[in-house]
């Protein structure tokens, strides 16, 4: 997918990844006891897809249609002076956040900053009564005290390792790939919103 | 979608790529300004001085409204505190402030040429607020889009510019910034009113008779009148100004049903427009001109400062 | 003492001169041309490959004495003369107080004659303090030295007291040199109206302006009879009015500066170089053909060069705010070699007629040939050299020339004035 790197094993194929949303929508619905009052936003730009599958898992299961936003964190980043990229995707969060448990959703967990930029982006918007984080792959080497509600796989991974999640609706194929990227390449940050 | 543009001062150095990254940068900036909480912290440490050297309430206040909200430093500089006028020159004052490490440079100035030398000798980012009778292009910025938003698209659209072109920045900009994205440009303006070379700023065509012209427009630009200065005026009476070249509800049947009304404010009612076609509801998008000026200078400020790290952006 | 210069290319159309050979001084003056002369003592200098010409004049030259010191004075702006092959120029009136009587002529004959490096023929103004109400002392002032009147810098504006000022002239006969500018119709226009004006947004300064008054003044010349010289004409409408005027066979010439003939509006960038500032302003691509093409057919009599030196301060500000003008007398010649001699487009005798021989007729001042009895005012040329035109080497106290990294052939290396040198081999003979 990149040219600055190399794939080096596939942590996860589609079936896996169907069966981790599956788990992670019930643990959902166990932890706050229902849909009532909870609500879905994704980080773009995978993030907001797996939000948009467990949104559907859940209707399937509690045949309740729970509240999908998606957040774009462009303007919290604290990288935006080195890793600026002008493409700035949309917020959509076309519901009143306020008292309401929020699952921010995202692809990747890696050093937590993506994740405090979506907490500050999302307190602005409103104040959520508690927020939680579903990720699909756990990566490791945290930066901030930062960890997930719910997690799909923890992958254990080096930092010259990038961990990409491929879905079907945009790229073709579902997979969760380690690759390798080259010494000095940003192969791992910005485009996808993942860290 | 590359963007690397440092500076802000002249239009023309700008794609149809480069606006409509602008453009669309300012409709995220949009969601922003539609929150409970009208900000975001996106320039939180960078400075960036409005050095405005000639009077201007409306571009100022949208600029500092602009910086606030991006959580930018902001330092309001000029007006009658202006050191130049206690002779210090313009080169000793951009190093002055520019030994404040600040970022950006916002410029005002009733000379044309300024903001280039201000980048020259400060190196750091320079955005043209208005120089001289030469540029305005956040004003072309907000107008395109402006216009983007209520007519969907820009290209094909035949926009007529009117009133006095030949001493508006505000054309300098505008006008090839149409021609950029794909408009056809028509300016109606009494002789006295017109630049030289119209056609070296873009026009396609001029005309005095503003009746002719207007069944033909998309968007109708109506150019401010200098009331101020009346002596050795280029057109004997403001009664006679509004005759001609007035867009009036009388004149309203001619224009095309979905043409819509542009300013660049502030008003002279009664001059180039009368309150009913400056406040129409449907043609007028006069007040939706000055929220834009908030969301495109948003944009060009994220956009300019982006990966200012580098000197330029990724 | 005696001076033999050996071997050099002479160019003098004056005495028919194209050809190698020798010059002997004696006393500032020429006492023989003739090969392979003999000089029992003196200096001899050997210049083979060079070419030598009648001392060079610019006709047209501001060096700032009294009241614009900061700018230039008259040792630092005659300095800048020798330096680029000049043994003569005229100075303007325009400085502070204006030399506008008697008195000013004389400070400013007295000052060039204890520190200057070229001669300095004085134009006196046309009218008391420059402001085209009153006459000026002509009569005293040329009993003091004054060569020619000029209102330059701003011209006279009124019609009216421009045919007083030719009438009342015309008695001396001195040419009246005009800088044409009606001020109501330029008002503050800053560069060439049209493209540039709209471009750079800036005020225009239309050619008519200009044409108007050339028109006006070669009028009063066919009323007054008074000898009339354009200044620095750079429209190509404006140098059909002279040529028609010449055709009439009235007494009309007329001068261009090389910044007229080599840059055009189009050299102005967004960056609003102030030294593209000048009055009148950089004209069109046409214009500056057609200008070339009157140095060519004779319409244009002179070069010069409007030499304005400011101050970097003046000049490093806002476009509208700084003055107009650059200077040129360290430029002009390579210019001209480079662009018009080198390429063909006019002769070594014909820049010698422009640059020698006619500013010295309009100013109606002794001529210079290289015949004997001559006073032995001569500049010697390397016309083959190139250089690079750099701010670090002008010897004038400004470095507002337009023409900074111009990449010329053609230099002055030696200038002799009534036999001494001011300048030899490129450097200026203190």
């Amino acid at each position: 997918m990149n040219e600055n790197s190399l794939v080096k094993s596939v942590c996860m194929d589609a079936s896996e990844i169907e069966r981790s949303i599956t788990r992670i929508a019930h643990q959902i619905l166990e932890a706050n006891k229902g849909a009532q009052g909870i609500a879905l936003v994704g980080i773009v730009t995978r993030g907001d897809l797996l939000a948009k599958k467990l949104a559907c898992k859940i209707e399937e299961i509690e045949g309740v249609k729970v509240p999908l936003g998606k957040l774009d964190i462009s303007f919290y980043r604290d990288d935006f002076m080195t890793h600026f990229a002008p493409e700035v995707h949309s917020t959509d969060i076309a519901f009143d956040i306020d008292g309401v448990t929020v699952v921010l959703v995202d692809d990747v967990l890696y050093t937590g900053r993506t994740i405090r930029a979506a907490l500050d982006a999302l307190m602005d918007i409103g104040r959520p009564a508690a927020v939680q984080l579903a990720v699909l792959v756990d990566r490791g080497h945290r930066e901030l005290p930062i960890r997930a509600d719910y997690v799909g796989k923890n992958v254990p991974s080096s930092a010259d390792e990038s961990v990409r999640l491929f879905l079907e609706e945009v790229d073709g194929v579902s997979a969760v790939e380690i690759l390798a990227i080259e010494p000095g390449s940003r192969a791992s940050s910005a485009p996808l919103g993942g860290e | 979608m590359g963007f690397n543009h440092k500076h802000l001062i002249d239009i023309t150095e700008y794609s149809a790529n480069d606006i409509m990254t602008i453009l669309e940068t300012a409709v995220r900036f949009r969601e922003v300004n539609e929150r409970r909480i009208k900000q975001v912290p996106t320039l939180k440490g960078f400075t960036v001085v409005n050095m405005f050297n000639e009077p201007s309430t409306r571009t100022r206040s949208s600029f500092e409204m602009a910086e606030k909200r991006l959580s930018a430093n902001s330092l309001n500089f000029g007006g009658s505190s202006t050191s130049t006028v206690k002779g210090e020159s313009l080169v000793d004052t951009v190093e002055t402030l520019c030994s404040y490490k600040v970022d950006m440079i916002v410029v005002r100035d009733k000379h044309a040429g300024v903001p280039r030398k201000i980048a020259d000798v400060s190196g750091v980012h320079v955005i043209d607020a208005g120089d001289g009778k030469h540029q305005h292009p956040t004003q072309a910025l907000l107008d395109l889009y402006s216009i983007w938003q209520t007519k969907g698209d820009l290209d094909k659209l035949h926009v007529g510019v009117v009133g006095d072109i030949g001493h508006s920045r505000v054309c300098g900009s505008l006008i090839p910034a149409l021609k950029i994205m794909g408009c056809e440009v028509t300016v109606v303006a009494p002789p006295t009113l017109l630049p030289a070379r119209p056609d070296v700023l873009g026009a396609d065509h001029w005309t005095s008779s503003l009746d002719e012209v207007l069944p033909e427009l998309d968007v109708v630009y109506m150019l401010r009148i200098q009331r101020e200065r009346l002596e050795g005026a280029p057109y004997p009476s403001l009664r006679e100004y509004n005759m001609l070249y007035g867009l009036t509800e009388a004149r309203e049947p001619l224009m095309k049903p979905d043409a819509i009304v542009c300013h660049p404010g502030p008003i002279n009612r009664g001059v180039e427009l009368d309150s009913y076609m400056a406040d129409h509801p449907k043609r007028s998008v006069i007040l939706d001109q000055v929220y834009a000026g908030i969301l495109t200078r948003m944009a060009a400020l994220y956009l300019l400062l982006g990966g200012s790290e580098d000197g330029i952006a990724a | 003492m005696a001076l033999l210069l050996r071997n050099a290319h002479v160019v003098d159309p004056q005495v028919g001169l194209n050809e190698v050979t020798d010059i002997l001084i004696r006393d500032g003056r020429i006492v023989e041309v003739g090969h392979d002369l003999d000089m029992p003592k003196g200096v001899e200098r050997d210049l083979a490959g060079k070419t030598v010409i009648p001392g060079l004049v610019d006709m047209h030259v501001h060096l700032r004495e009294p009241g614009y010191e900061q700018k230039g004075d008259i040792a630092s702006e005659t300095r800048a003369a020798a330096k680029g092959g000049y043994t003569a120029v005229c100075s303007m009136p325009n400085t502070k107080p204006v030399v506008d009587d008697a008195v000013a002529v004389e400070y400013v004959k007295a000052r060039a004659a204890a520190v200057g490096k070229c001669r300095v023929h004085v134009a006196g103004a046309c009218s008391q303090g420059l402001k085209g109400e009153t006459l000026s002392e002509m009569g005293d002032m040329i009993a003091h030295g004054a060569v020619a009147f000029t209102d330059d810098g701003r011209g006279v504006q009124g019609a009216g007291m421009m045919r007083r000022v030719m009438d009342y002239a015309s008695q001396f006969g001195r040419a009246v040199m005009s800088h044409c500018q009606d001020e109501d119709l330029v008002g503050e226009g800053q560069v060439n109206e049209g493209v540039a004006s709209t471009r750079l947004g800036l005020l225009g300064w239309p050619a008519e302006g200009e044409e108007l008054q050339i028109a006006r003044d070669i009028a009063l010349c066919r009323l007054t009879g008074c000898p009339l010289h354009i200044q620095h004409i750079s429209t190509a409408r404006g140098l059909d009015l002279v040529r028609a005027a010449k055709a009439e066979g009235l007494p009309v010439t007329c001068e261009a500066t090389p910044h007229h003939l080599f840059l055009t509006e189009d050299a102005i960038g967004d960056d609003y170089n102030t030294s593209l500032k000048v009055n009148p302003p950089l004209r069109t691509a046409a214009d500056a053909a057609a200008l070339v093409e009157g140095v060519v057919d004779g319409t244009v009599d002179a070069i010069v060069t409007d030499h304005a030196p400011h101050t970097d301060f003046e000049k490093d500000r806002e476009f509208e705010l700084a003055p107009f003008g650059m200077i040129g007398l360290e430029t002009a010649l390579g210019l001209m070699v480079t662009h018009l001699v080198k390429p063909g487009k006019i002769t070594w005798e014909r820049l010698v007629e422009l640059m020698s021989v006619a500013p010295r007729a309009i100013l109606r001042v002794d001529p210079v040939r290289i015949e004997p009895g001559c006073v032995a005012d001569l500049t010697v040329i390397d016309p083959d050299v190139t250089w690079t035109v750099d701010v670090a080497d002008f010897a004038s106290k400004a470095k507002n020339s337009g023409f900074v990294g111009a990449e010329l052939t053609g230099r002055a290396t030696d200038v002799y004035v009534g036999g001494y040198a001011t300048l030899e081999d490129g450097a200026i003979v203190e």
